[in-house]
């Protein structure tokens, strides 16, 4: 058998030489002091190639264009198996390579590395850096919901802010003035066809010149026999590859990814931030105003960059042991505070979300598929605090039978009359009348038919802004003429998917008089309060 | 300079060395990670979508106007879910309705390549244009390569409508 494969590994080898090139990688001298301060960039590189892999199963269905893009993400997220978990690795991943790649840095810094003749390899460092950082700003639109849109909107401004370049700048993104189909378009070329190849491109450069000068040494390495990269480096950096790969497996199965709602560009009250690797770069800017804003989004990021690409020729000293490199150590921990300030202001002062119509996709979504009916039954039950005798599958009191078996047995009128007067109903019954109108009982016999250990779900993930109207829906009796979910009266049009066809700000004049926008509509006018009118739109306009 | 390492395992047969620990820590973890990859990419891949909105019933027209004995092609719209997207389709069906008032939908499309058929009256047959199938008015195959008798709707009948189901492969050799 053995012999078998060695005379196929020769024949192979003999043809292509792949063997030997294999060896020689593998069996590289490296200076004795290697070790575990060295793994970060195979880390990097491990991880750059999960995201590759991640990115082309979330490419495989995905769509994109805005609009579609955002509902085939959520055919991903809902749909379909592993979905969540693909998304997971991609979001994830895309943070720890960031996170990995400034370690890399860091380390590559405070040991000098980048001396004398390693100035290229240092160069081509940071513009990787760059690159990655290039994907997290165009990758953040892909999802086309109002995080992505309205993040976007800002980056775009801050790019156009740009001296002398700034307005070629917006146009080549597409954005000038607003974020449309072009530049939707142009962050996907530029995420998917033009960043990973000049990547990969820049990564072999990196890693030929990492051969090329081999490994840094430290001090006193000379008087020290070499040692061999495989098996005992390669040992080390695949621990560490591994320890990176079980933190991104735990984030992307444990940490949800949202996803908001569908991009509203009118939707004005929306409060945009970017990702946490940004968010010194946005707090930055808040330093400086009027005039001076240049300074703070392009002037020192510029040089910051500028000064990072030099530091080979700032600092062009004897190679020292790290223990005396007082001064690299002092600025990386002046660096990692200041950052960390910017970070932590910038997440003090983000406003509390205005959770209304924050609704997560990336959730179980059953309480999607409820009536209005239903749904405004959710409403009633949590209201009148059902749970606080009755357990609904795992959660809730044990006073009363456990509400997702026993009602399967029931009928709406039974259940009715029980809610009415349980002792009469149940001789002896500890449970109290319930005080509600004839419709709202309907609504709570509705939902209690409906559930089952399996959607018992719904009741708690429900948001309470969807839950709101459909009391609203219900208690104007919108079902006496409109379907949702297959429920209700076909005298108008069904209101699923009404997100696709109208506009927020058509519907609410469309409220206020039917048949201005209808003609011949025999729609009846609605006046609602704003707290009701807000929360019945946000409901119509999830309706999947 | 040998930094401390993880002790070989030790139970193993012969004595390990630190040199073949190290071999196989780094096969084992590389077929786990590849393993944690590749099989959920797999099921993403394969397992098909969770269909949340079934197909529902479509009406597609009155009973009193289909005539006794003899096909008419119906044709009605119907949502379909296709993959992220709700389409609106135009669908046809081929209608049979029986002395006693027993409904047969037929599926469009013959059952060989998926040729559109029609209703020959003379011949009182189904005929396919493309390699002249042949069916009878039961959507039994009567001549021509289909290998099996027409797909048939499910079918309902509520008050004077007619409704349709889902398109379904009648049983194998029904004859
Ligand atoms: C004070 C405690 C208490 C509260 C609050 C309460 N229940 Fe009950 N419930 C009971 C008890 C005890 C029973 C069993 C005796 C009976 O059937 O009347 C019961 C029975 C039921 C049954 C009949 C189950 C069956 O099929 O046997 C239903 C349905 C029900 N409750 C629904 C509700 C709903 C909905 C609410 C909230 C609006 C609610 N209950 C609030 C104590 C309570
Ligand atoms: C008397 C029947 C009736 C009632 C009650 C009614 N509608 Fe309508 N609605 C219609 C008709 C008919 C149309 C189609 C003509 C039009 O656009 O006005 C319509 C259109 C709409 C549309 C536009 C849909 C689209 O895709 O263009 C929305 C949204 C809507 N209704 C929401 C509601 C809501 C919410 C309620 C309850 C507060 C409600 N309607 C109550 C009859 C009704």
């Amino acid at each position: 058998m053995r012999a078998h494969w060695n005379r196929i590994n020769d024949w192979l080898d003999h043809r292509t030489g792949v063997h030997t090139a294999v060896r020689k990688f593998l069996y590289e001298d490296i200076p004795a002091s290697s070790g575990w301060h060295q793994v970060f960039g195979s880390v990097a590189l491990f991880l750059f190639l999960v995201q590759s892999f991640s990115g082309a199963l979330l490419a495989f269905n995905y769509a994109p264009t805005p609009g579609d893009a955002y509902n085939s993400l959520r055919y991903i997220l809902t749909e379909l198996t592993g979905g969540r978990l693909m998304r997971g690795l991609h979001h994830w991943g895309a943070s720890l390579m960031i996170t990995v790649v400034v370690l890399h840095m860091i380390q590559v810094f405070l040991f000098g590395a980048y001396k004398k003749p390693r100035e290229a390899t240092w160069m081509v460092g940071v513009v990787l850096l760059l690159l990655t950082l290039a994907y997290g700003l165009t990758g953040y639109l892909l999802p086309w919901d109002n995080r992505a849109y309205w993040g976007t909107v800002v980056a775009t401004n801050i790019a156009s802010q740009a001296p002398l370049l700034g307005p070629y700048l917006s146009r080549l993104l597409g954005g000038q003035g607003s974020i449309g189909v072009v530049t939707f378009a142009r962050f996907f070329g530029l995420h998917v066809l033009l960043l990973p190849p000049a990547t990969a491109f820049l990564i072999a450069v990196h890693v030929y010149l990492v051969r090329k000068h081999g490994v840094a040494p430290a001090p006193g390495d000379e008087l020290v026999p070499k040692k061999k990269f495989y098996p005992e480096q390669v040992f080390k950096d695949t621990m560490a590859i591994f320890a990176a790969f079980a933190i991104l497996f735990v984030m992307a199965v444990a940490a949800r990814v949202p996803l908001e709602q569908l991009a509203d560009p009118t939707d004005t009250s929306y409060v945009p931030r970017p990702e946490w690797y940004f968010l010194f770069l946005f707090q930055l800017l808040k330093l400086f105003t009027g005039p001076l804003e240049v300074v703070g989004s392009v002037v020192l990021p510029g040089l910051a960059v500028l000064a990072l690409i030099l530091v080979p020729f700032i600092d062009r000293g004897q190679m020292v042991r790290v223990t005396r490199r007082t001064f690299a150590f002092s600025f990386v921990a002046l660096a990692a505070i200041g950052w960390t300030g910017l970070t932590a202001a910038a997440v003090i002062t983000t406003p509390k979300e205005a959770s209304q119509v924050a609704v997560d996709y990336s959730a179980p979504t059953d309480w999607m598929e409820l009536s209005s009916e239903e749904l405004a039954g959710v409403g009633h039950f949590r209201q009148e605090n059902c749970v606080s005798c009755h357990a609904v599958g795992d959660t809730g009191s044990k006073i009363g039978p456990d509400l997702t078996r026993t009602t399967i047995h029931r009928n709406a009128a039974w259940m009715i009359q029980h809610f009415k007067s349980p002792a009469g109903i149940r001789p002896g019954s500890a449970m109290p009348p319930i005080q509600l109108s004839d419709l709202q009982l309907n609504s709570l016999a509705a939902f209690l038919l409906k559930l089952n250990p399996q959607n018992a779900t719904a009741l708690s993930d429900a948001p309470d802004f969807a839950v709101q109207g459909a009391l609203v829906y219900q208690a104007h009796g919108c079902n006496a003429c409109h379907k949702v979910n297959g429920v209700g009266v076909d005298v108008g049009p069904p209101l699923n998917g009404l997100a696709q066809r109208r506009s927020r700000s058509w519907v609410e004049d469309h409220f206020a008089d039917p048949s201005k926008l209808s003609p011949g509509s025999i729609m009846p006018p609605f006046k609602f309060s704003k707290r009701d009118l807000d929360n019945l739109m946000a409901y119509l306009f999830v309706l999947p | 300079m040998d930094s401390v390492e993880t002790p070989p395992e030790p139970g193993a047969m012969p004595p390990p060395t630190r040199r073949t620990f190290y071999v196989a820590a780094i096969y084992g973890i590389w077929g786990l990670i590849t393993a944690a990859l590749g099989l959920p990419a797999l099921i993403y891949l394969l397992v098909p979508p969770r269909m949340r909105r079934q197909n529902e019933w479509v009406e597609v027209g009155k009973m009193a106007q289909i005539p006794i004995g003899t096909p008419v092609e119906m044709t009605f719209r119907r949502m379909r879910v296709d993959g992220w997207k709700v389409v609106s389709e135009q669908n046809s069906a081929w209608v049979v309705k029986s002395p006693n008032n027993q409904i047969t939908a037929f599926g469009p499309q013959c059952t060989h390549l998926g040729c559109a058929y029609h209703w020959d009256e003379a011949k009182n047959e189904f005929v396919c244009p493309c390699h002249n199938s042949l069916f009878s008015i039961e959507g039994k195959v009567l001549g021509g390569p289909a290998p099996r008798p027409l797909d048939q709707y499910e079918t309902k009948v509520q008050g004077a409508t007619l409704l349709l189901g889902r398109l379904q492969t009648p049983p194998e050799q029904s004859a």
